[in-house]
This record gives structure tokens, sequence and C-alpha cells, in this order.
């Protein structure tokens, strides 16, 4: 069984960590839309799908959010990578199963998944 | 929604766009009366009595990007479906509370589901916020308070990935073990040490 007291083996070595993570300046921003339209559309498997996939990989640069509906409900879940100095990139009809290639393929490697993105879709 | 736990998150985020500090998250199971009343209740701004009217009518929205607002029905419609009731109060500068209760034994009581996803995410998604989740089955029941998380993490956030995961896993284990029928020796207690309540 999990204890409370584990949180502060968590924090001992979060600590660590967050000293790595400050000499990181360039943070992605990866911002999951989660109104009704969203969670209904399946959008909480695909946040904590991010959350621990960029745990499991140890990345420091990555900061998961949430924003509200987006105004494009049929394309939910919609996911929004947004990085310095590039254009956002809007990934649409999301499901858990495309988060580890778009954390592998895009937030890692750089290479935009375009046959996910809204782009994509809207033709 | 395809379980409870997803009309809840979603429910709990109008508590977050209320600018609510604090939120409370109750599951309550009567297993002989067949009962689950699920109550979120939140200190945001309240609404007025003419909002709240029409918070529970699809085709009132505060919201700009479209004409409906689904959150506040679904729920309702949900506990309704099964013979249950459903409950809306609001005041201004105060906060708003919403009970559903659903009779598990109709065709149309949906799974709980996940809730330790639901929990989780709400918690690391908005670290601002206090959040306390109770979940009681009969005469057994477990809390988790963010506080008390906050205290034992210190300069940690809530939003840290490995505090997500053992949010997730703790209410998995806790509410199972509350689930478990017969001996009190399960271990269905919650982390009532080391606080100064």
């Amino acid at each position: 069984m999990k204890t409370i007291e584990e949180l502060n083996a968590i924090r001992e070595k979060a600590k660590a960590d967050m000293t790595v993570r400050e000499d990181n300046a360039e943070v992605i921003r990866v911002v999951v839309g989660m109104a009704t339209c969203g969670i209904a559309a399946g959008a909480r498997p695909v946040l904590t799908g991010f959350i621990e996939e960029v745990a499991r990989r140890k990345l420091t640069n990555i900061a998961v959010s949430q924003t509200g509906c987006i105004g494009m409900c049929q394309y939910e879940p919609i996911v929004e990578v947004i990085e310095q100095g590039k254009e956002k990139v809007t990934y649409v009809r999301m499901t858990a199963e495309r988060v580890a290639r778009i954390v592998n393929d895009h937030l890692v490697n750089g290479n935009i998944v375009t046959e996910f993105t809204v782009g994509a879709i809207a033709k | 929604m395809r379980e409870l736990s997803l009309n809840i998150l979603d429910i709990a985020q109008n508590a977050v766009s209320a600018a609510a500090t604090l939120v409370a998250i109750d599951i309550i199971e009567d297993t002989e009366k067949g009962e689950m009343l699920v109550q979120i209740s939140d200190n945001g701004k309240g609404m007025t009595p003419a909002q709240t009217k029409k918070a529970a009518d699809p085709f009132y929205t505060t919201r700009i990007t479209r004409k409906v607002g689904m959150g506040i029905p679904l729920f309702k419609m949900a506990a309704e479906m099964t013979g249950g009731s459903f409950s809306l109060i609001s005041k201004m500068n105060t906060g708003t509370k919403i009970t559903a209760l659903f009779k598990t034994q109709s065709v149309d009581f949906p799974p709980l589901g996940d809730m330790g996803s639901t929990v989780a995410t709400l918690i690391a998604m908005n670290t601002h916020m206090d959040f306390k989740y109770r979940h009681e089955v009969d005469t057994k029941e477990f809390i988790l308070h963010t506080p008390d998380l906050k205290q034992m993490l210190g300069e940690v956030p809530l939003s840290d990935p490995t505090v997500f995961e053992w949010i997730k896993e703790y209410i998995i284990e806790q509410t199972l073990a509350i689930k478990t029928e017969g001996s009190d020796d399960t271990p269905a207690q919650d982390n009532s040490n080391e606080r100064n309540d």
C-alpha cells in the first residue's frame, strides 16, 4: 500500500531533478483541451498519457497543461504544442495510443507528425 | 460520458473557472440502499439565482466559443436516468454545491470509473488550488487532502509527474481497500497520522 510518507522520498528525488530542470531554458508546452467536449471525446487518457510518457522518458523541458474549449469540438481531443519562436501545432482527434509517437517524433526529435494535425483533416 | 469519473472531472473544472480556492469531492456509497451520492462543492464566485436556474439548460452557457453548455445537463441526466436525483445550490461570492444521487441497481447506472486519473489530473493541473477528495463505502472511508500532500512535498509542485503517479495509484489502492468486504483489519484508514487538525 502507498503511504503519504512516501512523498518524502519523492520530494528528495524531485529536488535533485529540479536543479537539472532550471538549466533548461527552452520549454515546450503541451496544452490539452479539457472542456466538456474534450473530456467526453477522451481527453483525460491523452492528458495522463502525456504526463506519464514525459515522466517515463525523464523529459525535463516539457510542461503539460490544460485549457478550455478551443472551439472545434468535432475534432476533440485536441492537443496544442507551443514552442518559443515556432508556429503552434494543433493535433486533433487524439488518442492515448498517438501520444508516444508525438512525444518521440515531435517533442524529442522535432519532427511534426503531420498526419495527426488539424491541417491533415480539414480538407 | 462513459464513466462518472469523467462527469466529475468536467463538473470540477467549473469550480476552477469560478476562481475557487478549494474544491471538495465526496462520494458516498450505501450498498444496502443501493445508492451512490456524488457531491462537488467549491468556494468560488457562485452564480446568481437566474444563472443557477439556467445552469441545467443545455442551451445556456457562459462561454463564447459555442452556444451550448453540456457539462451540468449531462451529469443531471446521468443521475436522473438511474431513478436518482440532482440538485444545484449556488450563492454569489460563497460557492456552488452540486449533488447527484444515483441508484446503483439501475441498468443505466454508469460505472464510477477511474477516479485516480480524475483526481490526479485535477490536482496536477490546478496546483494553486486545494482539493479534498473523500470516498465512503458504508462504514469505511478514505480522504485525500492536498494541504497534507503539500506539507510533505515542500517546494516540489503537485504537478510533478512522480507525484501525479503517486496520487493516481494511491486512490486506486485506497478505493480497492474500502470496497473490500469483511474484516476491519483491512488497512482502509486514511492518512490521518502526522496531521494537526
